[in-house]
């Protein structure tokens, strides 16, 4: 298991053990996190699972694909840090990760 | 307020309506009814992914914890047999019955059946629901031979994830094109072409004239020409009809859907109806539609909680639509049927290319192919009232996007003068 930190916009914090090969944003929906939507699942078709992922991560989450990229570019308050959650594969390496909830989705 | 809102279906318009209305203040209860024993779950990755992966799991809609959470009564496994519209009252199929004061019915639709000898043959499938989605993974294992009817969406998707999974793999599609009406020929040839690249045999302008068995289970399908094609699975996807049935028993109009108004309500204004089982008049074209997507069960359903809670705008929401067939994102929004001219951005052979449709000089909307920020960019125009020229849009993507905040820009403007 892997520890990922959840911060939503008001600041609650959800600390949740995820599994390996899940994606951040589906231990989103698991624990009902606010203002995850992911709309269309995980197809990277409507950037609703929209996250910023913590500094101290980005280079160990990594760059996002064009496809991922392109989506992006349109989401609401889109930051260097922003990746779609659906994008981001759980592993070993990203035991700790947190990311934050924007104010919205689109 | 004390029955409070019952929604039957709770596939994506029941769950959303369900959410909206908590985000929307409504405190009274919510009862969320489905006939599935499921956690709400996603359709779209059933043709996509679920079915070639033994180890792939449900997506939810939402997380157990979001039910609890915010007071949802979610009842799974329960189906309505019937509504009182007089007494604002639903019967429970097996018994009990369960008051309401607003009912949204988001029934969903089923997959269309073809009436053909052997239809009955153990083996001859459809895909809508998850319980289909494990029958056609389990039965896809052992099957070297696959034959598909129909090429529309669901068909072609499950033709390319099986394909890749290693099935011998044959479409059969009644009329001479695939896709219908749903795209543009360009759009439906390149698909074409694409598939039968990677090994997926597509006999257009071909139907079939009967299903063969062996011990009850389907071995072949013979086609209108005589050809039989070995089948151990054979998958019937020809499209879908609404389930109006507890609507029409109920006296609610019907018009190809449930036919609702443009604040979700049916004839009988305490019920409402969502998603693929509701028909409108579209604000986008004028034409009458029941649509089958995700954005417009979602879409919908956020505005019937607002109709319920009392502050209902006119539905407003830009038509949007995804299908991943193979290597092929595809990515439509607006509504392109009826046309009369169109703009190509990108390069086909290279797999990647958005066609603009236009009627006159307004864009009627914009099918992508692997070109995601053109079909998000598009939904931006359409939401925002912007019709850009064909001569902005050969500009490409920069070209566009500021030809879209000038016009944001002068927007307040107009509006005031
Ligand atoms: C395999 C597949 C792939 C798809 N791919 C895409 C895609 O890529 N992109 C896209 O935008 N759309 C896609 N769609 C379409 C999309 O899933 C539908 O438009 C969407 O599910 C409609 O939502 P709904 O809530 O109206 O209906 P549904 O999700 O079908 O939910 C209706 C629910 O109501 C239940 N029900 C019906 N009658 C009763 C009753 N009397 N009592 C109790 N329960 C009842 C049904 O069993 C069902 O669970 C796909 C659909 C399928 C089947
Ligand atoms: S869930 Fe839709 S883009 Fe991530």
């Amino acid at each position: 298991m892997t520890k990922l930190t959840f911060i939503a916009h008001d600041g609650t914090q959800f600390d949740v053990d995820a599994e390996n090969g899940s994606t951040v944003m589906e231990n989103a929906i698991r624990h009902a996190v606010p203002g995850i939507e992911a709309e269309c699942g995980g197809a990277c078709a409507c950037a609703t699972c929209h996250v910023y992922v913590d500094e101290a991560w980005t280079a160990e989450v990594g760059e996002p694909e064009a496809m991922e990229e392109d989506m992006l570019d349109f989401a609401y308050d889109v930051q260097p840090n922003s990746r779609l959650s659906c994008q981001i594969k759980v592993r070993d390496a990203l035991d700790g990760l947190v990311v934050r909830v924007p104010e919205r989705q689109g | 307020m004390k029955n409070g809102v019952v929604i039957v279906g709770a596939g994506h318009a029941g769950v959303q309506a369900a959410a909206s209305l908590r985000e929307d203040g409504y405190d009274g209860p919510v009862i969320l009814i489905g006939d599935e024993n499921e956690l709400p779950y996603h359709k779209p990755p059933l043709s996509k992914t679920f079915i070639k992966d033994a180890e792939a799991k449900p997506q939810p809609l939402r997380g157990e914890a979001f039910y609890t959470g915010s007071a949802i009564d979610y009842r799974p496994g329960i189906r309505i047999d019937r509504i009182d519209t007089g007494r604002r009252s639903l019967e429970i199929s097996g018994g009990g019955a369960l008051a309401f004061d607003h009912l949204i019915l988001a029934t969903g639709s089923r997959p269309r059946t073809l009436p053909l000898p052997g239809s009955d043959l153990s083996g001859v499938l459809s895909l809508r629901s998850l319980a289909d989605a494990r029958l056609i993974r389990d039965l896809s294992a052992q099957s070297e031979d696959v034959v598909i009817l129909g090429g529309g969406f669901i068909g072609l998707e499950i033709a390319a994830t099986l394909r890749a999974a290693g099935r011998t793999v044959t479409v059969v599609e009644a009329v001479d094109r695939l896709l219908g009406r749903a795209v543009a020929p360009v759009v439906a040839s390149h698909v074409r072409q694409r598939l039968e690249a990677t090994g997926v045999r597509i006999l257009t302008g071909t139907s079939i004239s009967k299903l063969e068995g062996e011990n009850g289970h389907v071995v072949a399908a013979i086609t209108s020409s005589g050809e039989r094609l070995p089948a151990r699975m054979v998958i019937v996807g020809i499209g879908a009809v609404p389930n109006v049935e507890l609507a029409q028993a109920a006296g609610l109009t019907i018009a190809n859907g449930i036919r609702v108004d443009l604040q979700m309500r049916s004839s009988v204004p305490e019920i409402l109806a969502i998603g693929d089982a509701a028909s409108y008049r579209h604000w986008f074209t004028g034409g009458d539609v029941r649509l089958e997507s995700v954005q417009n069960a979602t879409d919908q359903a956020r505005l019937a909680a607002r109709t319920i809670t009392g502050h209902a705008d006119a539905y407003s929401a830009v038509p949007w639509f995804w299908s991943d067939i193979g290597d092929m994102k595809l990515q439509m929004v607006g509504l392109t049927a009826g046309g009369d001219s169109h703009v190509v951005l990108g390069d086909l052979p290279g797999n990647k290319f958005s066609i603009y449709h236009y009627t006159g000089d307004r864009l009627l909307g914009i099918e992508s192919v692997n070109r995601p920020g053109d079909h998000m960019l598009g939904r931006k125009m359409l939401g925002a009232g912007f019709s850009p020229t064909p001569e902005t849009v050969a500009m490409g993507p920069e070209g566009l996007k500021a030809a879209l905040a000038a016009f944001q820009q002068e927007e307040p403007a107009r509006a005031a003068g």
